[in-house]
């Protein structure tokens, strides 16, 4: 399960709004547990509307700000800008960690939608999102 | 030249587990040809088969994208601190 506060909703809803036309994308970082702790925004380096990649600047500094806090780097959000918040063959492809949370937002209709994934050995599993306030 | 070498989670099971550890090489290349000669499981994670940089590899050496230092022909120093980065990315294509 992900736990994300209200805030770090928006916070990621606000990240892939800035970035239309264009897919936004960002790191989220946090417990093992699950609770994240902080979104960490990214520009998109692929600058398409149909393919994301993090920043490999952002990259770095998120690792080592995770190093220092005794966290860990718990995944990456990206949203589809007119397709369903399910991942692409490529971002299962992609998806190499099964560790990590991957965090799908749908801009296609409103209310934006937002849902997360484990991918393993490529494999799609949806998992709970918990909001707290 | 003796660097250290910090290995991100998703490389770690490949690679004995190891969070960091030191390495031997004069630049990047040679390093990384080393690193798939004892971990040949990652290999096509690192390289191509010319020898240049995989493209969804990051390698940072210190603060400095090593695709602005020549990629595989950037030299390590000692103590330098090599830090290998798998793309983040995904999409439709």
């Amino acid at each position: 399960m992900l736990t994300l506060s209200s805030a770090q909703r928006d916070a990621i809803l606000a990240t892939c709004i800035r970035a239309l036309p264009n897919e936004g994308c960002g790191l989220l970082l946090g417990a093992a547990d699950g609770v994240v702790r902080e979104v960490v925004p990214s520009r998109n380096v692929a600058d398409s509307a149909k393919v994301y990649e993090i920043d490999p600047g952002v990259l770095l500094r998120a690792y080592r700000r995770a190093d220092e806090e005794g966290i860990d780097v718990l995944g990456v959000f990206h949203s589809h800008t007119h397709s369903e918040a399910y991942p692409s063959p490529t971002d299962v492809r992609q998806a190499p960690d099964p560790s990590w949370h991957y965090v799908i937002v749908s801009l296609r209709d409103t209310p934006a939608e937002l849902l997360s994934y484990r991918v393993v050995d490529e494999v799609v599993s949806p998992e709970p999102v918990k909001f707290l306030n | 030249m003796a660097a250290v070498l910090r290995i991100p989670t998703v490389l770690r099971p490949a690679m004995g587990g190891e969070s960091v550890i030191a390495v031997e090489g004069s630049t990047v290349g040679e390093v990384l040809l080393k690193l798939t000669t004892t971990y040949p499981a990652i290999k096509g994670q690192l390289l191509n088969d010319d020898g240049t940089l995989h493209r969804f590899l990051n390698v940072y050496v210190n603060d400095d994208d090593v695709r602005y230092l020549g990629g595989v022909e950037a030299s390590i120093a000692n103590n330098d601190e090599i830090t290998l980065l798998p793309a983040v990315a995904g999409g439709v294509w």
